[in-house]
């Protein structure tokens, strides 16, 4: 978005000179102070003057900046400050952190522009209007003090947090109040990269402290005067229904408050639509989860109560014969090339579903009063949270508040609409006339999870006879109903960078019962594994090395030379190792970064596999903080190699058959391997994502590798679960 | 049956059934929310406490069977946040979303307790049980060897 399209929408300065900070409109202190953070002690900002939406100074130079995103573990915090304090130019220590009040964002014309944190970007595509609001303030301060010395605005300077004209000094608190009443001429531009102090640099993220002595609230914590705790069983088969149970069966037992039971509506299946199921309401969630488990439920599975992973199998077999709808071709008939084609290659692969199985298990706080309604609900969009709480209820957006806290991991999972709990919620507390919690036992997350969508493909290539691919075609088969999901089916594969002349890409879509949603690096992630293990499978039919084959396939495209080289240069791949140890290479695209991976793994004579070192090279075209921007790297090469070496959801009789962290196995300490992270950035005009790209070449670089070590290509995930012996 | 809980050195009276998981205690009637719910089977370590020293899973953990016995909770491993196992954890930034970090934490001091300058191998068996899926791993590793040497100082 241009950021002058955004200034303009707030041509209204407002400013709130409050006495105990309560005339700041909406703004509920104490939640947002209890959830927030900050490098110093908390004070109270009681004589905080709000410049503009984005941040507000005290008369101790003290600037507070509202973020209107959540923090889940990515550094939302972090980077919406530094990109604030760049501009504003105020010293790093006197910044402070607070969640904004999506209170005022959706009832005051949406003044933060994007709340929902998603899709690797909060840097890469909403940097310009973040930036501006900092940019803004410092002029306008400039401006209040070149008023009030009789001078030009431009003869004044502001320099961490001092503004300065020849003798003249003054810090910034000084002009906070008349700054906020200036309406500057016109925006100033934001600062391009050569003018940059504090970012790209090296910045520990503001929320560790917070997060080390069980301070940091989640919204699990939540805990409202009154509160009562709700368990909740939605039918195992997704959209099955609910026929009957025995709530005289539990009623009587200790703490035991209610019964709540949902119905689906019918023709609504979003991912935020109630299901049918039952929640049982107790003084304790103990109490409620262990009478749930013990609650006489009868179910109706209907037709889905057949399907299993076997049958999606068999029906991928089916369609990976016959022609699917053309997301993507360039060139000739790629499909008669390969049929004609002397030298052809050709392979399946497959990945299941996964969950997102975050450490916090979806849950969310509802207290439904006739005179307000507060929420806590930990979602990627807060306020989503705060609509679909109005809805369920009938009620007025200005009648619901949501609570903002941190959010126990998301990773594309708890995006604003992707799950019912908040409407659950909401009904509970209507029906129970209380405020209720309502947490999913882990069994419910996992099994009701929106999950990452099984998907089997088919890649195909001719050879010509320098050993290059002439024509491509791949068939990608995607068990969802969620459009989504279905334009992310070969995500990766028919994007690939590969200069292959003639290509075709088809995709199937077999409708499933099971809800599916975006999944961190959501597509790439699942594709990755398949189309740089087939590039691999290319280059080496055509007797090239791996690395050479993609130096060359990728010639004259800038971002994918810069990381090739650069894994080239720090990665010391080879192919030429002992038997029984290998070294894989991948390179993907994903959120408009480029990354690359080597992997080095060993394989016991018996078939165990371990992953010795994981290199990374990012091509993010920029970055804000190197020190944010590894941790996620290394997170993401863990969160990758968790599903693909150890995942894997199993379908059968229509549910899940791994439904807590003893049968869906991810990775744990001892197998985490070395991973060292390097960065090769194009600094080039364009912005890519860091907090998804690193993962998804992880798993082909591992089983590129593993086919070195042992001369198996394991096409499938769980790569556990494969035999890797070798003699 | 009311059972007396030694909670962070305070004695806290409560009225709970006796096979009712320590966890549920400690979160809704002390309102010790730092310990996590994650998996209710000790299968994942983000409800890690310390009972008269040792890591236990506080999910699985019966109340009236730790009565009178010496539990910390994340909230009282420190006042202040400066047991040296915190103070690593801040200078290497290890948490990300956080909140699997309090079980982290506990299972990592209760590592240096009986091990001070743990090996990789030590830290690998004494970890295991505390899954993270921000992937947070590789700093737990270092700010335990950090831990170890702060503790020396």
């Amino acid at each position: 978005m241009p950021a002058q399209t955004m200034i303009s929408r707030r041509a209204v300065i407002r400013t709130m000179l409050g006495a105990g900070g309560g005339m700041i409109l909406g703004f509920h202190l104490p939640d947002a102070l209890a959830a927030a953070v900050a490098p110093k002690p908390w004070t109270t900002p009681t004589d905080g003057v709000e410049i503009n939406a984005w941040l507000t100074i005290d008369g101790d130079g003290t600037v507070t900046i509202r973020v209107p995103h959540t923090e889940q573990g990515q550094g939302a915090l972090t980077s919406v400050a530094m990109l604030i304090a760049e501009e504003l130019d105020v010293p790093w220590d006197s910044i402070q952190v607070v969640f904004a009040d999506m209170h005022r964002h959706v009832n005051e014309g949406e003044e933060y522009i994007v709340t929902s944190t998603h899709g690797s970007q909060l840097v890469r595509e909403q940097h310009p209007h973040i930036m501006q609001a900092g940019a803004s303030a410092r002029e306008r301060l400039k401006q209040a003090a070149a008023n009030a010395w009789g001078i030009e605005r431009g003869a004044v300077t502001a320099r961490q947090g001092i503004l300065s004209a020849g003798d003249r000094r003054a810090p910034y608190a000084d002009f906070a109040a008349a700054a906020a009443e200036i309406a500057l001429d016109e925006e100033p531009a934001i600062k391009t990269p050569d003018e940059w102090w504090l970012l790209g640099r090296p910045v520990p993220r503001l929320d560790a402290r917070v997060k080390v002595d069980g301070s940091a609230r989640f919204s699990i914590d939540a805990r409202p005067e009154g509160l009562v705790y709700a368990a909740v069983k939605c039918c195992p088969v997704p959209w099955g229904r609910l026929v009957r149970y025995d709530f005289e069966r539990v009623k009587e037992r200790p703490g035991i408050i209610g019964a709540v039971e949902f119905r689906a509506r019918p023709g609504r299946r979003d991912n935020s639509d109630l299901q049918d199921g039952v929640a049982i309401v107790a003084d304790s969630w103990h109490r409620a989860k262990a009478a749930l488990d013990d609650l006489p439920i009868e179910w109706d599975f209907g037709p889905d109560g057949e399907v299993s992973s076997a049958t999606q199998a068999a029906k991928a077999r089916e369609l990976l014969e016959a022609p699917g709808e053309v997301s993507e071709a360039s060139g000739g008939d790629a499909l008669a090339m390969i049929r004609a084609a002397e030298r052809v290659v050709s392979a399946d692969y497959h990945r299941p579903y996964e969950a997102h199985a975050r450490m916090e298990p979806i849950n969310a706080t509802v207290s439904a009063t006739a005179a307000r309604v507060d929420v806590w609900s930990p979602t990627q969009d807060q306020s989503t949270a705060l609509l679909l709480a109005a809805d369920q209820l009938g009620r007025d957006t200005r009648d619901v508040y949501v609570h903002t806290t941190f959010i126990g991991g998301a990773f594309g999972g708890n995006g604003g609409g992707a799950t019912a709990v908040t409407r659950q919620a909401a009904e509970i507390s209507r029906q129970i006339g209380r405020p209720v919690q309502v947490i999913w036992p882990r069994e419910e997350d996992i099994v009701q999870d929106k999950q990452r969508p099984p998907v089997y493909a088919r890649l195909s290539a001719a050879l010509g006879e320098d050993g290059l691919p002439e024509a491509l075609l791949s068939r990608s088969v995607v068990f969802t109903r969620d459009p989504l999901s279905i334009r992310l089916a070969d995500r990766g594969v028919s994007d690939m960078p590969y200069r292959i002349p003639h290509r075709r890409h088809e995709r199937h879509a077999a409708p499933a019962h099971v809800p599916t949603a975006t999944h961190r690096a959501p597509g790439t992630n699942q594709n990755g594994f398949m189309v740089e293990q087939f590039a691999d499978e290319m280059a080496l039919a055509g007797g090239r090395d791996p690395l050479e084959w993609r130096l060359e396939m990728t010639q004259g495209m800038e971002p994918w030379q810069r990381v090739l080289l650069k894994l080239e240069e720090v990665a010391g791949f080879r192919t030429d190792l002992p038997r029984g140890r290998g070294m894989g290479i991948a390179v993907l695209e994903d959120h408009d970064s480029y990354c690359g991976a080597c992997a080095t793994v060993s394989v016991s004579r018996a078939g165990e596999l371990t992953v010795e070192k994981v290199v990374l090279v990012m091509n993010s075209g920029y970055v804000i903080n190197p020190r944010a921007a590894a941790e996620q790297m290394e997170g993401s090469v863990v969160w990758e190699l968790s599903h693909a070496l150890y995942g894997g959801l199993e379908l059968e009789q229509g549910r899940f058959v791994n439904d807590n962290f003893d049968t869906y196995r991810l990775m744990r300490m001892p197998q985490v391997p070395e991973i060292e992270v390097h960065f090769a950035l194009s600094e080039d005009g364009w912005w890519g994502g860091i907090g998804e790209p690193a993962g998804p070449p992880v798993p082909p670089a591992v089983a590129n590798a593993v086919f070195f070590a042992t001369g198996k290509r394991v096409r499938s995930t769980p790569i556990a679960k494969h035999d890797l012996r070798w003699t | 049956m009311p059972l007396t809980l030694d909670v962070n050195g305070r004695a806290h009276e409560v009225d709970v059934e006796p096979e009712m998981p320590l966890l549920w205690v400690l979160r809704e009637t002390l309102g010790l929310t730092g310990t996590k719910y994650g998996c209710g089977i000790a299968q994942c370590g983000a409800c890690t406490v310390h009972v008269d020293g040792q890591p236990v899973r506080s999910c699985s953990v019966p109340a009236a069977s730790v009565a009178g016995r010496r539990i910390t909770t994340i909230e009282g491993l420190s006042p202040d946040a400066s047991h040296p196992v915190q103070q690593a954890w801040i200078e290497h930034t290890v948490p990300q979303c956080g909140y699997c970090q309090s079980g982290q934490i506990m299972a990592a001091a209760a590592l240096l307790a009986r091990s001070p300058d743990p090996s990789d191998a030590e830290i690998d068996a004494a970890m295991a049980g505390n899954l993270c899926r921000c992937g947070t791993y590789p700093r737990i590793r270092t700010a335990i060897h950090r831990a170890a040497e702060l503790a020396k100082e």
